[in-house]
């Protein structure tokens, strides 16, 4: 009986969080609470997720109206995908923002801190989630709002102004994306997303079509960190708490991922997306200064954090490049790699987040020597950086695999050539900290010796595990992107 | 047990042994122990695969899948059991001669060496037995990363800057190259099992792409150190000589021309290259690499870079074999894998005990050291014998295929370039053994340089090598066996 209103649960659950918590106002209480709200979440995106695999796409009415005119939650292959890791990423990262944000910020303020990180989920899950346009604003708002006050909660002043950076940009983006469900509602006439991409062919003027796909490319793409509006989020993730740039960097750029894929081959249809305008080679250019542009700046950072910050913008580079490959084997390179990042980024955040608490920043300096003060923290770092250059055995390989596939398939060679060479880049950038940790002796900043606390270590490990495990056991992180990817191209629900 | 469990068990019991190595760190004596242990365990475990080999089984372990219709899987055929022999035999000694070597230097960081030793053997067995691509290339970089602490070993800036070039080399030839040829192979073939005959034998691909692809795949192969990709194995020199003798004969260098045979003899097979003109510069790549380290090699003073560029240079011996494409060159490839290792892991040991007793690394201050350290330089000696291709010495054997192999196709350039490299290493090599007997040491400068030989254990060890070099060449049968039954897939 509740298993039928699991869809709205998964979304319902952290919302009412939200509240709750703010009522309550206790620390420890609050975290239990998040804690409680995201492990449901998480067991509810797991229960959809073998729905959706044995019976196909769910599709839920809130309230019980029907669509069109009702709010539309829709399941199937991709969402459910994405609900799977967003949901478990909020779990192992309110596990861990236990003893993390306790340092961070001072305790009459936790709850705040745990109402939003709540509500943050839900808006996120909720975008997952939805069948309708409006109701994904809805959501991307209440995701984004909550995560600008997140990243303002960071330590420094420069915290305050990275938030306000990505205000008023998140903010365009998402005026941009509602101007452009408006174009497509005055052609429709409709706001469920099924609709839409039932009646768009018939739409009158194919001017104000692609005019709103315009609008929801630049808008989705300020959300996604694409190339060149990634600007807010080297800064947003420098300087946010560490677990608030965990939980961001592993699902807010791959749900803005989400949205794009469901816009592209949901509503405009794959032929128009390729025929009329030329995105797929906007997006491959656009992808491929992004790697090679990102990846070198990364290279030079002296700071852990924006480092992979601009590797982050770097692998969103390699998704949005399988997305303009437009092939089968390119769009489950990037489903697959919007979950094996989410994890990789996950976990390495999480582990700097650790040396952040030891040592008070996570410069390079701080970083000498870290290989005999903080063995575990160091050797999670190497074996996470390992899936981020994508060796075999851990899950980012499984997402190279597929991108060079689609590369060779497609007869683009140079392409190819382009994706290892800057496999090699993060090759270096890794390196970097191999050499620091190992390899150095250790600096006046270096923290003493003494690992992260077991509650910030073992969420850490989790993830590292997981980057290792999803390298061998690919029957969900590419099985269910290769399903994805069939539903996007093939159309079938 | 089955010859599936011993599979496993050759995987397995290295991995433990790491672990208990690991966990033993601080007992030394019960942390030698464990790596002798699981030493022994390893070469029974590989024995015991041996007999159904030789019989023409080829044992098959499916572990899982680890992409979509790609396996992670292993299947044992006579390459990969005639390389994991070797491996997994010199591991043996080479533990006897780390323990001696390691204590009598007092190295630091011990337990983090022997742990990657037993993780760089497992990585080893992996690349053995694999039976596709993907399984290689996984335990390939596995082999890569595992040794690169090793190779590191000392710590500091020399350290840190062999380590670099090491790891770039070996790295970004195998993710810049040998990555694509692999996904293109699985794009053209639909399939990376290595077949009898080759994968690519009808896939219809044109002599360009066929040589393009092999391109792609000997580069890729940064451990077999083609040129111009070999200047990682010098570089590796920085690390302390048991992983030099375990680089430069067991596992890495080892791994890298298995790769190169497998792929030709299993991925494109030899029909496939040999009907294709683009394949050509294969040899000639591998006769001017030959040639042109083995003239580095004579002009390097330091012991250990000349020992590291006649790797170099022995190393295109057996690509240029496999490269001959003739079923008598296939099995000296094969041979030529067997007879390096065993003869230049004696010359690394008799390098590291020559340091160990009397702190010399310059080939020009070794006159006369064959009075006080005989058995290491008679050691040194058959290993020279071997790496030059003289009778009693095991290199012989391999090096007479090799002619043959030439001969009879009339491959005449291959034939000069073998004889050439003979001489060649006999110019490196012989003036080292002369010198060490037959000339006085030179006057010392004040401190004395009184030692003797080197500690037992590392006798003991360059003295059991030198030993399998001669055996070797009396008792060839198991390798021949071995290397007919390659020839005969090829």
């Amino acid at each position: 009986m509740t298993l039928a209103h699991l869809p709205a649960l998964v979304v319902v659950v952290p919302l009412i969080a939200a509240p709750l918590i703010v009522l309550l106002r206790r620390s420890t209480a609050a975290w239990a609470i998040a804690l409680a709200a995201c492990a449901f979440s998480f067991a509810a995106a797991l229960l959809l997720a073998a729905e959706v695999l044995a019976a196909g796409a769910i599709s839920y009415h809130l309230g019980s109206w029907p669509p069109p005119w009702g709010i539309e939650y829709r399941v199937d292959a991709l969402s459910a995908y994405v609900l799977v890791l967003v949901s478990g990423i909020g779990m192992v990262t309110a596990l861990y923002a236990w003893r993390s944000i306790a340092a961070e910020l001072p305790r009459d303020q936790l709850y705040l801190f745990y109402a939003l990180y709540c509500l943050c989920l839900s808006g996120l899950l909720g975008m997952t989630v939805t069948g309708d346009a409006f109701n994904l604003f809805v959501f991307m708002e209440i995701a984004s709002l909550s995560s600008y006050v997140l990243i303002a909660l960071g330590r420094h002043r420069r915290a305050l102004l990275a938030a306000y950076q990505y205000l008023i940009l998140g903010t365009i983006g998402a005026t941009f994306y509602v101007i452009g469900v408006g174009l497509l509602y005055l052609m429709t006439g409709t706001l469920n997303i099924a609709d839409i991409a039932e009646r768009l062919p018939q739409a009158g003027n194919p001017r104000a079509v692609l005019a709103a796909l315009a609008f929801i490319t630049v808008g989705v793409s300020l959300k996604l960190a694409l190339f060149p509006l990634h600007f807010w989020l080297p800064n947003a993730y420098a300087h946010a708490p560490s677990a608030v740039t965990a939980f961001l960097a592993a699902t807010a750029t791959k749900v803005a991922v989400y949205v794009l894929l469901r816009f592209y081959f949901g509503i405009f249809g794959f032929r128009l997306v390729t025929e009329s305008l030329p995105m797929p080679e906007i997006l491959l250019a656009l992808s491929v200064v992004a790697i090679v542009s990102a990846s070198l700046v990364a290279l030079w950072q002296a700071d852990l954090k924006r480092l992979f910050a601009y590797s982050s913008v770097a692998q969103i580079g390699y998704i949005t490049l399988g997305i303009g490959m437009a092939s089968r084997e390119g769009l489950t390179a990037a489903v697959a790699h919007l979950f094996n990042h989410g994890i990789t980024k996950g976990a390495l955040f999480l582990l700097v987040g650790g040396i952040a608490l030891r040592a008070g920043s996570a410069s390079f300096d701080a970083v000498r020597g870290l290989g005999r003060r903080m063995p575990l923290t160091s050797l999670g770092i190497v074996i996470a950086g390992l899936s981020l250059i994508g060796v075999p055995g851990t899950a980012g390989f499984t997402s190279k695999w597929y991108l060079v596939l689609g590369a060779i398939g497609a007869g683009r060679w140079w392409l190819a050539a382009l994706i290892v060479l800057t496999s090699l880049i993060a090759l270096a950038y890794v390196w970097r900290f191999v050499e620091a940790a190992y390899l150095s002796e250790p600096g006046a900043r270096t923290p003493e010796a003494g690992e992260a606390p077991a509650a910030m270590l073992a969420p850490a490990w989790l993830l590292v595990a997981a980057c290792v495990y999803f390298g061998f056991e690919t029957s969900f992180n590419i099985g269910g992107a290769a399903r994805a990817a069939a539903l996007l191209l093939g159309g079938v629900p | 047990m089955t010859a599936a469990q011993l599979i496993v068990a050759a995987l397995a019991v290295p991995l433990a042994g790491a672990a208990g190595i690991a966990l033993a760190g601080r007992w030394p004596n019960l942390r030698e122990t464990t790596t002798m242990v699981a030493a022994v365990a390893l070469f029974g475990c590989v024995l015991g695969l041996l007999p159904t080999v030789l019989a023409g089984g080829r044992p098959q372990l499916f572990l899982l899948e680890m992409l979509p219709g790609i396996a992670l899987g292993f299947r044992v055929e006579p390459l990969g059991m005639l390389f994991a022999l070797v491996a997994s035999s010199l591991w043996i000694v080479n533990s006897v001669y780390s323990i001696g070597y390691m204590r009598a230097n007092n190295e630091p960081h011990q337990t983090r060496f022997y742990v990657c030793f037993a993780l760089a053997l497992a990585a080893t067995m992996g690349i053995a037995f694999s039976s596709n691509l993907l399984t290689l290339f996984l335990f390939y970089e596995m082999l890569t990363l595992v040794t690169w602490p090793l190779v590191t070993h000392h710590g500091g800036d020399e350290a840190r800057k062999g380590g670099r070039v090491y790891l770039g080399f070996l790295l970004g030839t195998s993710i810049l190259f040998l990555l694509p040829a692999i996904v293109a192979t699985w794009a053209i073939a639909g399939t990376l099992e290595f077949t009898p005959g080759g994968i690519l034998r009808d896939a219809g691909l044109s002599g360009a792409a066929v040589g393009g692809l092999l391109a792609l795949y000997m580069f890729g192969i940064g451990k077999a150190a083609l040129m111009p990709f070999h200047r990682w194995l010098p570089a590796a020199m920085v690390a302390p000589t048991p992983v030099s003798a375990l680089l430069h004969a067991v596992a890495v260098v080892k791994a890298g021309v298995f790769a190169v045979v497998k792929v030709i003899v299993y991925v494109f097979g030899v029909d496939t290259l040999a009907g294709v003109r683009a394949a050509d510069w294969l040899p000639a790549v591998a006769g001017f690499t030959i040639i042109a380290a083995s003239i580095v090699a004579l002009r390097s003073d330091n012991l250990k870079r000349r020992l590291a560029y006649s790797t170099v240079s022995q190393l295109s011996y057996v690509v240029l074999a496999a490269a001959l494409l003739t079923p008598l060159s296939v099995a000296a490839a094969a041979l030529h894998i067997a007879a390096h290792a065993v003869g230049k892991i004696t010359l690394f040991f008799a390098a590291g005990a020559i340091y160990t007793a009397s702190h010399k690394t310059e080939v020009s201050q070794l006159d006369g050291i064959g009075r006080r350290m005989p058995w290491t330089m008679g050691a040194f000696a058959i290993g020279s014998l071997s790496m030059i291709g003289l009778p009693p010495a095991a290199g012989f054997v391999s090096k007479w295929y090799m002619l043959s192999g030439a001969m009879t196709t009339q491959q005449w350039g291959a034939v000069a370039v073998l004889v050439a490299g003979t001489l060649l290493s006999a110019g490196y090599l012989l003036p080292i053994v002369y010198r060490a007997f037959f000339l006085s040491p030179a006057p010392s400068h004040g401190r004395d340089e009184e030692h003797g030989e080197a500690p037992l254990t590392m006798v003991i060890a360059v003295s059991v090598s030198a030993l399998g070099t001669v055996a070797l060449f009396f008792f060839p049968e198991v390798l021949l066996a071995l290397s007919r039954q390659l020839a005969e897939v090829g």
